[in-house]
């Protein structure tokens, strides 16, 4: 009889967990198809590269796809380097300590700060301070700040992942310690790294409230070369998709292109994320 | 005839509060295996690692007292500690090859020291191998993933990581614990050869295996170093009853 009971329990357990994994799932394939099928209609050739023409009504989204890319490129390499040395300090270096706790502490709550203060701060730090100005460089670094803790956080969780007997190993052997870092912990991290630091970028590509005050620009077709680039505004996917949904005077009209625009930026993240696991997978077939 | 390779002198050592070993006077004879016994806890495990400063890695310990090795203070201030680490070798308990291939394993403290010439790395790599006696097993196989071996080979070859930076003292940790028997005899056979050539000093759970390899045993107890002798004198005829309630397996 108590068995029994025991059985029902499980069987209903089972089935409300299995219900909540679906619910999950059927939203994310609604909004999915949603943003597939209505975007599928707009996305051609000259969608991808050509500007946008006829206040924004016709034409593509080419410069807001460069723009997304190299606010990117910018928030890579500025957080990418930084959080990977602040992870080997605090993790290999540090004395672990009460200061070592409240900074740990201080980089998990950062992660929790609303993107529209990190646009602040990078708008009076890197605009106004700094003299930036509106530009690539001010919302590539505000970005950069944004994924910071991210990367901090997933490289410390790859090194903590290195086993400490190769750090004995190796120092036994008569390794320093930077050796022992450099050749026998790092090679095994790295992916992890980089796995965190992808799911972060791709995170930040998506966001707007960092780059509102920072540079992005309502329409702003002009491409210029690489280095003059970085001095000037710019669109990005997500701030267009945000425009044409929310802040056009022909809203309908330009639906179709907010749906494709969604469609370019979700496939954009999708790629991004990929990577991410795929990193992850050659990691652990090469060392496993 | 017995020459001393190292020796410690009122040696005491703490993990933050805790004292862990107290007032240690060992005498380690060149080219002698050296035996050190206890139960769980008792300290011969964070001696052995005093002996190439192994336990500076972790926070908050202090040692007292002097380990001397060929007539120098290791702990004095300004010893180059990386130094001692390649004059005293350590094996470990669990065996932890890098996830390298063969070579890179072995070739692994030549590298970092700067050797880059492949003959001479291919030269000690070999050298090292066959004084692990696992040379025969894998000299095929050498840019395998070390991680392919079973586990007895897998200790042996970080034997022989050991040996290639030549070191003139050996610590095992256990080094036979996690293995079978066949492989755990292997072990054994290997430390009487490499005695020739090197000091060892060996931890060992296993009683039997330190009155069957070694010349001299040492026997810790609560952090205490409580006998130290021949070998043949510790197992047969210990002078204190503490001593023979362990080694006849009345504790421990």
């Amino acid at each position: 009889m108590k068995y029994n009971l025991a059985k029902i329990k499980q069987f209903l357990g089972f089935y409300l967990l299995r219900f909540c994994a679906l619910i999950i799932i059927a939203i994310l394939a609604f909004i999915l198809w949603d943003i597939i099928s209505k975007g599928m209609q707009v996305i051609n050739w000259e969608f991808l590269t050509q500007k946008p023409r006829n206040g924004m009504t016709e034409g593509g989204i080419w410069p807001a796809i460069v723009g997304t890319f190299w606010v990117s490129v910018v928030s890579v390499v500025f957080s990418v380097p930084i959080g990977m040395f602040t992870a080997i300090y605090l993790n290999e270096y540090a004395r672990q300590g009460r200061l070592i706790r409240i900074i740990r502490m201080a980089i998990r709550n950062l992660s929790g700060v609303p993107s529209i203060v990190y646009g602040l701060f990078g708008f009076a730090l890197f605009t106004l301070m700094f003299n930036f100005g509106l530009s690539v460089i001010s919302s590539g670094l505000t970005l950069g700040l944004l994924t910071l803790p991210w990367t901090i956080t997933a490289s410390e969780e790859a090194l903590k992942t290195v086993p400490l007997a190769y750090r004995e190993a190796s120092q036994a052997l008569g390794a320093t310690k930077w050796q022992t870092i450099k050749t026998n912990v790092l090679p095994y991290a790295v992916p992890g790294m980089l796995t965190g630091s992808v799911l972060g970028l791709a995170r930040a590509a998506g966001e707007t409230a960092p780059i509102l005050f920072t540079g992005v620009a309502f329409f702003w077709p002009i491409l210029p070369g690489f280095p003059k680039l970085l001095t000037q505004q710019f669109m990005a996917l997500p701030y267009h998709l945000y425009i044409l949904a929310t802040q056009h005077h022909e809203i309908l009209k330009v639906r179709p292109l907010a749906y494709g625009t969604a469609l370019v930026l979700i496939t954009l993240i999708i790629l991004m994320n990929s990577a991410a696991v795929w990193i992850r997978y050659r990691f652990r077939k090469k060392y496993k | 005839m017995n020459t001393l390779k190292m020796y410690t002198k009122e040696l005491n050592f703490y993990y933050g509060n805790i004292q862990a070993l107290k007032n240690i006077d060992l005498n380690i004879e060149t080219n002698k295996v050296t035996a050190l016994i206890g139960p769980s806890g008792c300290g011969k495990s964070t001696f052995l690692r005093t002996l190439n400063r192994m336990n500076d890695i972790i926070p908050g310990i202090r040692v007292e007292g002097k380990i001397v090795l060929d007539g120098n203070d290791i702990y004095k201030k300004n010893t180059d500690v990386v130094d001692i680490r390649r004059r005293v070798g350590l094996v470990f308990q669990e065996s932890n090859p890098f996830p390298k291939s063969l070579f890179d394993n072995v070739a692994y403290g030549l590298r970092i020291n700067g050797e880059k010439n492949r003959v001479k790395l291919q030269e000690r790599v070999e050298e090292s191998l066959k004084s692990a006696a696992l040379w025969d097993e894998v000299k095929d196989r050498l840019d395998d993933s070390a991680l392919d071996l079973s586990g007895g080979q897998q200790q042996r070859l970080c034997i022989a990581r050991a040996l290639a930076v030549r070191p003139e003292v050996l610590l095992m940790d256990e080094p036979a614990s996690a293995l079978d028997p066949i492989a755990t005899q292997k072990i054994e056979e290997l430390i009487f050869q490499l005695k020739k050539n090197y000091t060892i000093v060996i931890v060992t759970h296993n009683m039997q295996q330190a009155a069957r390899i070694s010349d001299k045993t040492a026997f810790f107890y609560l952090g205490e170093l409580i006998e130290f002798g021949e070998t043949d004198q510790i197992f047969t005829n210990p002078r204190l009853q503490k001593t023979e309630d362990y080694v006849t397996g009345r504790f421990g």
